[in-house]
């Protein structure tokens, strides 16, 4: 146990000013915290990617970054993705194609692609699926994933 | 005017969806209340010993540490009891909740620790000190078998089932085929971990449970029954479930120690696994040696088959009790006609999480078995192995087709099936001659690439019953209420289609309430791929009353006859032309309740089957296999949305794969595990999947519900590690080089090293 610390998370546009330790993660500070519990935490040790969210721009795993490294930084969950009643054009396309069943890894995936895609509009498809590689999903086999994936962003690029 | 609508068969999208990709779900580590304690297991880190002592001054002494528990405080509580399969003489074995005198696993649960924060509670369940004094450990379940206690031996109980004269037919062999194979330890590992969150409201003498799952309403009678309350003074809830797949929502010890120190604290008490916990203490599974021998006539026709197999079930016996054999001794047989039949399964302890079920138990092994049974025979006749099939195959003239013995409370009667029609079906589709012959090219120019091919019959929609009550609400919408749960599978979208086609309104509108105990009074939950098939046929009976009900009410509205209503699209209207109408909102406005209910029972499950196709490429130098093409052909009889049913398929056929190549518990000599981590424990991602071609048929309805339903959770992963070893096989040339599942890249090495020995 150490003496906590304030941190502010901007999460979706929201400052969120809180008390942590230093060695709280930003996964369960996002969650915990600032109550936003659509981020998931499936292993805790950076593998199944359930806690993926956008930091800076980056997609990141939570659980594997402190909450006090994310001071002042911008983070984007899933609660940020859609526009009102709006879908995100990655939701819509996850919906359309059955690219989740349980639900639980689906945060992660969208965070994940939705980075990636913002960052790399015309990322081949072969580096798409080494990123899409990189979560996973135990109820799918990935490949709706992989198709909702693909959908939206040719989506994105158009739009 | 407009016409009814048909949402039977149509693939829809799911109304489970939108809160799930908005962050909207409410899974168990999202459920906190007001003032809660966590809870965090001090687990065994001895395979087998003695507890000398435990001692927990270090951790009662920090600051928000506010008990810890061992055996002593739960001493007055039962072993968890058997919910399917329960043998009398599997009882001595059960696991106590906190380890009482000895620990037979790394993980098991020795201590409870409390305490008001999450971190601070694993602070504290680290400083508290167990001295196990260790015992020799038994890790191999063929093994001779060691002690469990003073009294009992590690073989728990034999399962034997047999029809036919097994003696006689072999006697009567032209020739006698042998194999001796294994199935690894795999498991269902969902990505949401386990968690419960007990609460007791003293107010209303209630305990809750939330973070249920699978079976709640067993759950609700059984902790109920252990903790001295009526049924009613306990209610479970079941929010969003993170993958289910056999192994979560069974009741373990973590779910009966909330309970309990929600009672004695009065605090919420939240437990959620991590995942380190989850790898070594929620069910293994699939662990087994068949030692199996096939007695042939010169034609490749089977006369009998003979089975001694050995079923690894770890530390203890859990609530599945004799399930995972049971299944593997009854459904060994498949598809094929087997004159004479024995099996003889060892239920054996051995000093390894206990296990449970894992989607298709015991069908994943024994399909593995059999289909490399029918490969061998191939071999060794010199017969192709798709034609020894052929000639083995049960006719569909001989359905229904008992096999002669039960399992889990049922007799094992095949309902419908025409199996050589899918097989020839799957066989055009793949292009097999072609894909044989491609292979074959390709070998001859020194790639190591094969096909394999693998059939299997699943088992579906187990009942006894299963309840559904449908109200209109005051907004015109419609609640189903049931008894079933949803582990992610589709059942909310699956049940509104059958609903809203019957009633006449839209599935969207119907809200489907589920894994609530105190919504309904009883309920079987999910599991045995059975929710569609049972609940199905309930939600379909019950929205015939509620629509007969609904239309009589209108009829006195309209003044026009019943049966010269209809309803569209949440209306009542008029047959055939124009007239008054009235939408189901304005009906529940008027007096009276309009609900109905409904009850299917059902003694006899349904027997979906199907067929895969894998071509693979080796590596000769990582010992890597990378599938080229895969192919499934299922029939569910009637799918209710072929997208959500590809999907089911999908997700087996990645976890059958798994199971396949990449996922095992392995244990040290010493009993500890070894795949402890995501690391370590290889799930397949995105790169390992191959693109899968499904062929989903509907060739044989259930004649055992009016739509035909069989239950399509299980046939995506059952044949897989047998399609697998199959064109492993033929990718080396070598019948019968596969005999251990999961064929990582290490034991293919091992057999390439053994090749390329003279």
């Amino acid at each position: 146990m150490s003496e906590s610390m304030p941190v502010t998370l901007n999460i979706n546009g929201r400052d969120y000013t809180i008390a942590v330790e230093a060695r709280r993660t930003l996964a369960d500070a996002i969650r915990e915290d600032c109550g936003q519990t659509g981020t998931h935490i499936g292993c805790e040790h950076g593998i199944c990617g359930a806690c993926t969210v956008i930091v800076d721009g980056e997609p990141v795993r939570s659980c594997l970054m402190f909450a006090v490294q994310a001071d002042g930084k911008k983070i984007r969950t899933v609660e940020g993705l859609a526009d009102g009643d709006k879908l995100h054009p990655m939701q819509q396309a996850f919906m359309d194609n059955h690219g989740l069943q349980c639900g639980f890894c689906t945060p992660g995936f969208l965070m994940l692609a939705v980075g990636v895609l913002e960052r790399e509009r015309d990322i081949s498809d072969e580096d798409l699926m080494d990123v899409l590689a990189s979560n996973l999903c135990r109820c799918t086999g990935y490949q709706n994933i992989v198709k909702a994936v693909r959908a939206a962003a040719k989506e994105m690029r158009s739009g | 005017m407009t016409t009814k609508r048909k949402f039977v068969g149509r693939s829809v999208p799911r109304i489970e969806d939108r809160p799930l990709l908005t962050g909207q779900g409410r899974y168990a580590a999202d459920i906190s209340f007001p003032g809660q304690w966590h809870m965090r297991i001090v687990r065994s880190h001895g395979a087998h010993g003695i507890i000398r002592a435990i001692d927990a001054k270090a951790a009662l002494a920090l600051p928000g540490v506010h008990a810890v528990w061992t055996h002593n405080e739960v001493a007055h509580l039962p072993p968890i009891g058997f919910r399917l399969t329960g043998l009398v003489a599997l009882e001595p074995y059960r696991q106590t909740i906190l380890a009482q005198r000895y620990v037979r696993y790394v993980g098991e649960p020795v201590a409870a620790v409390f305490a008001a924060d999450a971190y601070l509670v694993e602070d504290a369940a680290e400083l508290v000190a167990l001295d196990i004094e260790p015992l020799p450990v038994v890790l191999d379940a063929a093994e001779r078998p060691g002690p469990f206690d003073a009294e009992r031996s590690t073989e728990a109980s034999i399962i034997e089932k047999s029809s036919g004269d097994i003696d006689a037919a072999f006697r009567a062999a032209h020739t006698v085929v042998e194999l001796d194979l294994a199935i690894g330890r795999h498991s269902g590992v969902p990505l949401e971990t386990r968690g419960a969150i007990a609460r007791y409201d003293e107010t209303k003498d209630v305990l809750e449970m939330h973070g249920a799952a699978k079976v709640p309403h067993w759950n609700r009678d059984r902790l109920a029954l252990m903790l001295g309350r009526e049924p009613g003074k306990v209610q479970l809830y079941e929010g969003h479930v993170g993958g289910g797949f056999g192994i979560r929502g069974e009741l373990y010890p973590e779910d009966v120690l909330v309970c309990a120190a929600a009672l004695a604290f009065k605090k919420p008490i939240k437990w959620i696994e991590d995942r380190r916990e989850h790898l070594i203490a929620a069910n293994h599974s699939r662990q087994q040696r068949h030692k199996v021998r096939a007695a042939i006539d010169a034609e490749g026709h089977i006369l009998g088959i003979d089975n001694e197999f050995f079923h690894d079930n770890g530390a203890y016996m859990r609530t599945h009790a004799a399930t995972v054999p049971d299944l593997a001794a009854a459904m060994l047989p498949g598809p094929y006609r087997v004159p004479a039949y024995r099996a003889r399964g060892h239920i054996r302890l051995t000093n390894k999480t206990p296990c449970g079920t894992y989607r298709s138990p015991g069908r994943y092994e024994t399909t593995f078995v059999r289909e490399r049974l029918i490969d061998a025979i191939a071999a060794k006749t010199g017969i192709d192995a798709i034609e020894i099939r052929r000639r083995n195959l049960i006719d569909k003239s001989a359905m229904p087709y008992s096999l002669g013995f039960g399992t889990l409370g049922t007799d094992i009667i095949y309902d419908s099936g025409d199996y050589a029609r899918l097989m020839e079906r799957l066989l055009t589709a793949a292009d097999w001659r072609a894909m044989r012959q491609e292979t074959a090219r390709r070998r001859a120019n020194g790639e190591t690439v094969g096909a394999g091919f693998a059939m299997f019959v699943e088992k579906s929609g187990l009942g006894p019953f299963d309840k559904v009550r449908i109200e209109v609400t005051a907004g015109g919408t419609i609640e189903l209420i049931t008894g079933v749960a949803s582990i992610g599978q589709g059942v909310e979208t699956v049940l509104a289609q059958i609903c809203g086609e019957t009633l006449g309104i839209d599935y969207t509108r119907v809200k489907v309430v589920h894994g609530q105990t105190d919504r309904i009074d009883r309920g079987m939950g999910a599991f045995a791929s059975r929710v569609t098939v049972m609940c199905g046929e309930a939600t379909r009976l019950a929205a015939v009353r509620l629509r007969d009900a609904i239309l009589s009410a209108a009829a006195q509205l309209l003044q026009t006859p019943a049966d010269r209503l209809d309803i569209i699209d949440g209306e009542a209207v008029r047959t055939g032309g124009p007239g008054p109408s009235i939408s189901l909102a304005e009906l529940a406005a008027a007096p009276g309740t309009l609900s109905a209910e409904a009850e299917f029972k059902s003694n006899h499950m349904v027997y979906p089957y199907g067929a895969h196709v894998a071509q693979l490429k080796l590596d000769r130098e990582t010992g890597a296999a990378v599938i080229e093409r895969y192919l499934v052909a299922y029939d569910v009889g009637r799918a209710v949305n072929p997208m959500l049913v590809e999907g089911q398929i999908l997700g087996g056929v990645a976890q059958g794969l798994g199971g396949a190549l990449l996922e095992e518990f392995a244990y040290a000599e010493s009993g500890d595990p070894l795949s402890v981590t995501f690391a370590d424990y290889l799930m397949p991602t995105a790169h390992e999947m191959p693109f899968v071609e499904i062929l989903l048929s509907e060739d044989a309805p259930s004649p055992l519900n009016p739509y035909g339903f069989k239950g399509a959770g299980e046939g995506g992963i059952t044949p897989v590690g047998a399609v697998i070893a199959s064109a492993i096989d033929d990718a080396l040339q070598c019948p019968g080089a596969v005999t251990q599942l999961p064929i990582t890249p290490q034991r293919l090495k091992a057999i390439l090293g053994n090749l390329a020995r003279p």
